[in-house]
């Protein structure tokens, strides 16, 4: 395939600033708004990315308090979700589920967050009990919120408790004060609320870029899928855009919390506020990050004109992306969701970064939306790109290659407040269920959810945010829908749990993992559940080809995992490490790693904090955090390594139409990998020789990678391991942990 | 738009000057006695001829800044809005003439605003303020 070269004549002419507007429902929202508490406190900045303080605030007794950030807590846990799980494991206990009062939310930006100078330095890092795993899950989003809060003076924001009506928390970071106010009646859905929030707190239209809302949607209260949307003020749209908190049900845990909206109004934003020891290396690395950008984006990546929709053909032309529920890896209708078009319907002069500084940029708009469904039908919207993830998941995955169908979808997840990679590889789980004969008309009350229809996956949705119909059950997400589909005697079991991907109870991201060996790793030995941002290993194992060797895949799954939990403990964006890269990386050594960009971070958080790293060190500071959240999933009761098993569809064919459409290649692998002739044997045959073969293999990677990780062979970290990292001077970790050595 | 412009058939790079231009901006402008600090920067090539980095007021920055700090005024030129500016230096990354600068003391970068007090005490009469036609802005 070749390079896709942009072509700015044929970006689609549309008025980027036009779309329907809300603030009519302005004066009826505050006329249902009352103050149940005000606390003044003392807005302070950072010193050295530290407020040194964190807020604590329940939201059913109204307690509000000021934590100190001590010593430990900077060494051990850094920050960001680091803080998050700290804060987490001292408020719950093994017996906690998601919707016990004493789960907290935990939002944390981490120390380097906030910083102007380079791209993807605004994260916010969230942290609470999964309703869908049960166990901790942390999502890393962009938006104001997270800077904001900590240049009003938090390092961390504790919710906790249960309200009893609606609240929103407002946290005034200019006048210092703290409100927690009942709302009654409003908007619930994140686009009209946030729009009205914004402009209710702002102080005139000049702060309207300081204001950020965190808010959900009507379909998370219904459902386990819930997300939260984290707002930035797109200045030259004049419009609130969101990022978003998506994985494993957070949103649904804030609106069980009757949360309605977090609302931070923070001091104008200057390149300092931080105030790092070295600013002069910040601003170098940043300028010299900015000129690479430039240099090579428009030959490599394409960032600032797709956003992540880059890779959707290639991941097509590789196999690799998800079709009809990860059956297959290509499509020939894929042309129309692929990023030639998408590089045509975004707008593209203008500026799409979710932080300030951010020159990667891409977090693509499209604008002119007019809706045709739900609700909000006839409205003019602007919505994300998409990213890949939504391509691939609303998109391939569900047979949906209509464009302005997967940005309706899009849009209405988003405002809805609930998970797309969630939604779409659910949704892929029941339109396969529906071809299978698991689901049928009279089992989804009327839906007929066959590939590629979008009008019956919204009215899903919509039948979720509303609260009634087959909407409810898909809400549930795969690993429930699964245990109820086998217990009203819906088809085989084994069908079932093979197709329904989801491991830990959260759902598949979008890539097809069968013929990547890392990936599969990289999905189910995962802390939270399979999501790529903590072992995104498919482009180098697969397309870069620089991990070949079992030996290479297994250290892969020791080392990325560590690297990239880093940028969540700092507030950093993962993007801006790989989807661009310097001239000469693939001359470096170790290329896959991106050694340049590696020792900007180092230099970044050295210069930021004045504590000296080098990319060794970060590793540990990784792995200190990435062994205690493993620690946290044992103490919840998983995080071993039946807990770690992955569907069968993630590792090879399920089915027959699987097998016979890629026969040539699995019958190579009978040949070369197991040594045996597929000569005169059945398709049923071939395709027990490589289950066994699969399970196999992934079984030995499994043996590889928990002893690199220094783990026993049932996946717990040996007393040695926390004692080498520091962790055994929490005793309760300990405990933890001897009771599953034996 | 006014643009400043250089005419190297007048201008010997630096050879036979202090680089007035060079000190005049920095002491009238940024209000600094050190020519490194000025807007735009004569430079000398080992061959005989010479460069000059300055800032041509073609807008990339305007459409890469993120805060809306940077605007063209009434005259066309680039102008920087200190109070809008978050610090981002993309403005830097991105220029391709290396004309927007920065000055390790503030957190605000500066470039060449057309303003004119190089022109003056140029000894060559190289420089000039002319006017010239807005370019197109650019998907950058």
């Amino acid at each position: 395939m070749s390079q896709l070269v942009f072509d700015p004549s044929k970006v689609m002419d549309i008025d980027y600033t036009k779309r329907t507007e809300y603030l009519g429902q302005l004066e009826a929202l505050r006329a249902g708004m009352r103050t149940l508490k005000e606390v003044p406190f003392q807005p302070s900045l950072p010193d050295k990315g530290y407020t040194n303080r964190t807020l604590y605030v329940n939201v059913g007794s109204l307690e509000v308090t000021e934590k100190p950030v001590t010593q430990q807590m900077k060494d051990v846990f850094i920050g960001g979700r680091g803080f998050g799980l700290y804060h987490l494991w001292n408020a719950v206990k093994p017996t906690t589920r998601w919707n016990d009062p004493e789960n907290e939310i935990v939002i944390s930006p981490g120390p380097v967050a906030g910083m102007t100078q380079y791209a993807g330095t605004g994260k916010s890092l969230v942290v609470s009990l999964s309703p869908q795993t049960d166990i901790p899950i942390d999502s890393n989003v962009g938006g104001f919120y997270g800077p904001l809060l900590k240049f009003s003076g938090f390092d961390a924001l504790e919710l906790q408790g249960k309200a009893d009506k609606d609240v929103i928390l407002f946290v005034d970071g200019v006048k210092g004060i703290i409100r927690i106010e009942e709302v009654e009646g409003g908007p619930e859905d994140s686009h009209v609320l946030a729009e009205l929030l914004t402009h209710m707190y702002a102080e005139n239209e000049k702060d309207l870029p300081n204001v950020s809302v965190v808010s959900s949607g009507a379909a998370a209260a219904h459902s386990l899928i819930g997300m939260l949307n984290f707002s930035f003020y797109d200045r030259r749209r004049k419009c609130v855009r969101f990022k978003q908190a998506g994985r494993g049900g957070i949103g649904t845990v804030f609106r069980d919390k009757r949360i309605r909206a977090l609302v931070v109004r923070g001091p104008k934003v200057a390149g300092d506020l931080n105030h790092p020891v070295d600013p002069e290396t910040i601003a170098n690395t940043g300028i010299k990050y900015h000129k690479e950008i430039r240099e090579n984006d428009g030959g490599q990546c394409m960032m600032r004109r797709n956003g992540t929709a880059h890779i959707v053909e290639i991941m097509d032309a590789y196999d690799l992306l998800p079709v009809h529920n990860f059956q297959y890896g290509s499509h020939p209708d894929v042309h129309k969701i692929d990023s030639a078009y998408w590089q045509q319907r975004c707008t593209q002069a203008t500026v799409d970064g979710c932080w300030y500084g951010c020159s990667m940029a891409c977090a693509k708009g499209a604008d002119g939306l007019v809706l045709k469904t739900g609700p909000y039908r006839g409205d003019m919207v602007t919505v994300d790109g998409p990213e890949y993830e939504n391509a691939a998941g609303l998109g391939s995955n569900c047979g949906v290659f209509d464009p302005d169908y997967l940005l309706e979808l899009n849009f209405y997840c988003d405002t809805y407040g609930i998970c797309t990679i969630t939604w779409g590889t659910l949704t892929a789980f029941v339109m396969e269920c529906y071809q299978r004969g698991i689901l049928n008309k009279e089992r989804t009350g009327g839906l007929e959810m066959t590939w590629g229809n979008a009008e019956a996956d919204l009215e899903m949705m919509h039948q979720m945010a509303r609260g009634e119909g087959f909407g409810m059950i898909a809400g549930m997400g795969v690993k429930k829908m699964k245990e109820y589909f086998i217990k009203q005697g819906w088809g085989d079991p084994q069908l079932i749990n093979d197709i329904g991907m989801e491991n830990k109870g959260l759902e598949y991201s979008q890539y097809m993992s069968k013929e990547s060996l890392a990936q599969q790793g990289g999905y189910a030995l995962t802390n939270k559940g399979p999501q790529h941002d903590e072992a995104w290993l498919i482009f180098m194992d697969m397309v870069n080809k620089q991990i070949p060797t079992f030996e290479d895949k297994a250290e892969a799954l020791y080392y990325f995992p560590l690297f990239r939990t880093w940028f969540g403990l700092n507030g950093f964006c993962k993007l801006p490490w790989n989807d661009v890269v310097p001239a000469d990386n693939a001359q470096q050594p170790e290329a896959h790693k991106v050694p340049e960009h590696v020792q900007n971070y180092v230099d970044l958080f050295s210069a930021t904090t004045g504590v000296k790293i080098d990319k060794e060190e970060l590793i540990i500071q990784s792995a200190k955090v990435y062994n205690f959240q493993r620690v946290f999933n044992i103490r919840m009761g998983k995080g071993l390594r039946e807990h770690d098993a992955a569907p069968y569809r993630s590792l090879g064919p399920v089915t027959k139409e699987e097998y016979e459409s890629r026969a040539e290649r699995y019958d190579q692998q009978i040949i070369k990998e197991m040594g045996l002739d597929p000569a005169g044997k059945s398709t049923e045959e071939k395709m027990a020789l490589h289950r066994q073969w699969r399970t196999d293999r992934f079984s030995k990677l499994m043996d590889s990678v928990y002893a690199r990780r220094g783990w026993t062979s049932n996946g717990v970290p040996t007393l040695a391991r926390l004692k080498e990292l520091g962790l055994d001077a929490f005793p309760e970790v300990v405990d933890v942990v001897k009771q599953h050595l034996s | 738009m006014k643009q400043l412009v250089i005419d190297f058939q007048k201008c010997d790079a630096g050879r036979n000057c202090n680089h007035e231009c060079e000190m005049e901006c920095a002491i009238k402008v940024f209000k600094v006695d050190d020519p490194a600090q000025a807007a735009l920067q004569i430079k000398a090539y080992e061959d005989g001829g010479g460069k000059a980095v300055l800032c041509d007021q073609c807008g990339d920055c305007v459409v890469v800044c993120p805060s809306e700090a940077l605007k063209r005024n009434k005259l066309g030129v680039v102008m920087i809005d200190k109070q809008l500016c978050v610090g981002c230096y993309m403005c830097i990354g991105f220029c391709e003439k290396d004309a927007f600068m920065r000055n390790p003391d503030w957190i605000v970068p500066h470039k060449c605003t057309s303003c004119g007090v190089c022109v003056k005490v140029c000894p060559h009469g190289a420089l000039s303020i002319q006017d010239v036609p807005e370019p197109a802005v650019r998907i950058i």
